[in-house]
């Protein structure tokens, strides 16, 4: 009998399923499938346990990831969530949305052999896992420090900030003005990105620790910042990116011209995708434009081709620089969106009933970098070129939500419109107020929000006990 | 949950909705508006709010039974619970000392400029009123308003009440009323509110009026309710609803606004009297 040869290790990087291209383009259902537990615990296998591991530094939170990866690798998916739990508690969120190709992953040293690990799929494993347990396990909470938050807005900033301050012992409320929780996470990606049951499930473990929601309330409008001061020791104003940008050109405001902010909310935290079960009434069209090259255009995009329309992508620059996560533009691509690019759109042109029915483009070249470092797009000359569409959406970008600054006398706002704070601590100008995430920063991403949040729940908690 | 408070049709097809929202209650000001879901599965719309009690805690909307969402508004009871009051939104409207101000509101405009006209009348302004509808059974509150008038005229169509045909009449009007008028709004549909524009806009009369265009968030989040006025896109929740009647582009409002007409009613087809219709029938 021939003797049996040490198994070698695989250093590919393991795959993870996803739904097929032609079958997820006509549903809403998630397009990637997770890993099952072999091939969790055959991709953490693949970690080698680097001593000074730069993928914690590069994760805005700093997870411990060679601890959780370990974890997994020894079958201990229980300590796995916990370790990642310290640091992190919104992990089947990060797990799907976080860029890790530019965090965690892009400083892994498997880059040459076989591929990075593959931090994102594993840490959605565990938390996929954690929720099929049943009953999830809460943490270790800090004796009441009898201190009162306010806590404004309901999205990955302030759910990272509530969940933070009740395990310290503070008391919480998170004022969101939607009627369901979890800002963009609800209302703007996409169900097949992130199934909306994942958000509730977080929502649900934040209320099962103790902290107050009180939907439907704009903070702003319903009671100002001002008027929360007199009842809570310290406010937390993480309202979002929410005011969507238009290009300013002619036709904007014809019929079937939507906002990404408008397509999305309707789809999304209205279920438009639905009615009429759902009442909140979406359009099939036949050609839809998406302007941008960005996530949120990406989410679009597919979203319309969902719906049964001929999808395309309208951007301005060329492939290489879309803004959007390479994974998504592989999906997109997949599933049959058409990209147009080096295009810019001039004007939009309506029927007799004041419809959009063509819409105008002029076609571009890269040129020398811009001050974003990216070259810049520079018309071609008598490159005017008409596409047939029905229905177009602007998805180049959000600012600040002015509705805050706006009612709160004395806090500095920078010339975009959002709210100056500290980096390192959240503070701004006005005393026992913190901000962070998007209505700081403008529109950026999910974890970034949540990593801020983390920093402004610290300074706030040192407040708070000094 | 939000408790309704009371429900009723007060002229054909006009209903009154008062609910228990002591926070809106608390900080609502004449001129602004609350979104409301009639249901879980709800859609999200706008509606002014035409009154409030901050010690009841209570809010009251008046609208018309037109499409999906007033439907099932209008079919509520008292004691029964809406999943959604939000507000209050948009700004208030400026109520400032002008001198004679007229105040015209049609339909459920009619709810909504009353509490404009209120606090003008408390301000110290002159209030000259003047409802505006097909025909006089569609009148109410006239007790209210005669209250806070100096003077009140009505237009109906069919002539039953006051000036017969349409707001259009409004140069004529002025002229009887014999006084110089400092400032006119109006509430009620965008075809009133763009015919008494255009009917002032040769008196020279600053005009405002409170746009009513589709909503979804109501705080600048989605930006559907975008306007043109004065050449420039506004959105109606954060910058309006009130705008200056002479710079709006109605052309657009009124299109957009027909934007989902065809999809408005799809829901009332599939709704209960649907299903219960099949249970009895087996």
């Amino acid at each position: 009998m021939p003797v049996a040869e040490k198994k070698k290790l695989d250093l590919n990087r393991r795959e993870m399923p996803k739904q097929l291209p032609e079958i997820r383009r006509h549903n809403f259902n998630e397009v990637a499938l997770g890993y099952s537990a072999r091939a969790a615990v055959e991709e953490a296998s693949r970690c080698i346990q680097c001593p000074k591991p730069k993928c914690v530094s590069n994760c805005p939170v700093e997870i411990n990831i060679p601890g959780f990866i370990k974890a997994i690798a020894e079958n201990d998916f229980a300590r796995g969530i916990k370790i990642i739990k310290e640091k992190n508690c919104l992990p089947a969120i990060c797990g799907r949305v976080c860029p890790q190709e530019e965090q965690c992953e892009e400083t892994c040293l498997l880059q040459r052999k076989g591929g990075q690990i593959a931090i994102g799929r594993l840490e959605r494993f565990l938390a996929d896992w954690e929720a099929q347990q049943g009953e999830v396990e809460l943490p270790q909470m800090e004796e009441s420090s009898g201190k009162k938050v306010a806590v404004v807005g309901g999205g990955p900033a302030g759910l990272t900030v509530a969940g933070d301050l009740i395990q310290l012992g503070h008391q919480v409320t998170v004022f969101e003005a939607l009627h369901k929780m979890g800002g963009v996470l609800i209302y703007g990606i996409p169900e097949f990105r992130l199934p909306k049951a994942i958000v509730s499930r977080e929502v649900n473990y934040l209320k099962k620790l103790g902290v107050d929601i009180m939907t439907d309330y704009v903070v702003g409008k319903t009671r100002t910042v001002d008027s929360l001061m007199e009842e809570y020791d310290a406010v937390f104003v993480g309202s979002g990116a929410g005011l969507p940008w238009f290009m300013d050109i002619p036709g904007e405001n014809l019929n079937g011209v939507y906002s990404a902010n408008e397509y999305l909310t309707r789809l999304n935290l209205m279920k438009g995708f639905l009615f009429p079960e759902y009442h909140t009434p979406v359009k099939t069209h036949k050609r839809v434009a998406v302007i941008g090259g960005g996530n949120v255009a990406m989410d679009c995009a597919r979203s319309a081709m969902r719906l049964g329309a001929e999808s395309r992508i309208v951007y301005r620059r060329s492939r290489s620089e879309l803004p959007a996560r390479l994974e998504e533009i592989e999906n997109a691509e997949e599933e049959g969106v058409i990209f147009e690019y080096l295009t810019l759109p001039l004007q939009y042109i309506g029927d007799e009933n004041g419809w959009v029915k063509e819409m105008v483009c002029q076609r571009m070249q890269l040129g020398d970098p811009d001050a974003s470092g990216r070259r810049r797009p520079v018309p071609i000359e008598g490159s005017e070129t008409v596409f047939p569409v029905d229905a177009v959406v602007c998805a180049i970008g959000n600012s600040p939500n002015p509705l805050i600054s706006a009612t709160t006398p004395g806090l500095e706002v920078g010339k975009k419109g959002n709210i100056v704070a500290d980096e390192e601590t959240g503070k701004t100008s006005r005393e026992r107020i913190w901000a962070a995430g998007d209505v700081v920063t403008g529109a950026a991403t999910v974890i970034l929000a949540m990593g801020a949040g983390r920093k402004a729940a610290r300074s706030i908690h040192e407040y708070l006990t000094s | 949950m939000f408790k309704v408070i009371a429900s009723r049709m007060i002229v054909p097809n006009v209903h009154l909705l008062t609910v228990e929202a002591p926070e809106v209650a608390r900080e609502a000001k004449p001129g602004q508006f609350v979104i409301l879901r009639a249901e879980e599965e709800g859609e999200r719309i706008p509606l002014s709010i035409s009154d409030w009690d901050r010690e009841m805690g209570t809010v009251t909307t008046v609208f018309l039974n037109i499409g999906n969402t007033t439907h099932r508004l209008a079919a509520l009871e008292a004691g029964q619970n809406i999943p959604t009051v939000v507000g209050p939104l948009g700004n208030a409207t400026d109520v400032e000392k002008y001198g004679t101000v007229l105040c015209i509101g049609g339909c459920y405009g009619i709810g909504s400029i009353f509490p404009i006209a209120r606090a003008l009348k408390e301000m110290g302004n002159r209030i000259i009123t003047i409802i505006e509808g097909r025909s006089s059974y569609l009148f109410y509150w006239e007790d209210r308003f005669k209250a806070i008038s100096d003077k009140m005229f009505h237009i109906t169509r069919d002539g039953t009440k006051g000036y017969r045909g349409h707001v259009s009449r409004l140069p004529e009007i002025i002229k009887d009323i014999g006084e110089p008028i400092d400032r006119i709004l109006i509430n009620g549909c965008t075809f009133l509110l763009k015919k008494g524009s255009d009917a002032s806009r040769s008196l020279g009369i600053t005009t405002w009026v409170s746009l009513n265009p589709i909503m979804i968030d109501g705080t600048g989040m989605c930006g559907v309710c975008r306007v043109s006025v004065g050449g420039t896109t506004r959105f109606a929740c954060v910058h309006g609803p009130d705008f200056d009647g002479h710079e709006v582009d109605w052309e657009e409002l009124l299109q957009r606004r027909k934007t989902y007409m065809r999809e408005e009613v799809i829901p009332l087809r599939t709704s209960k009297c649907e299903e219960h219709s099949r249970k009895l029938t087996g």
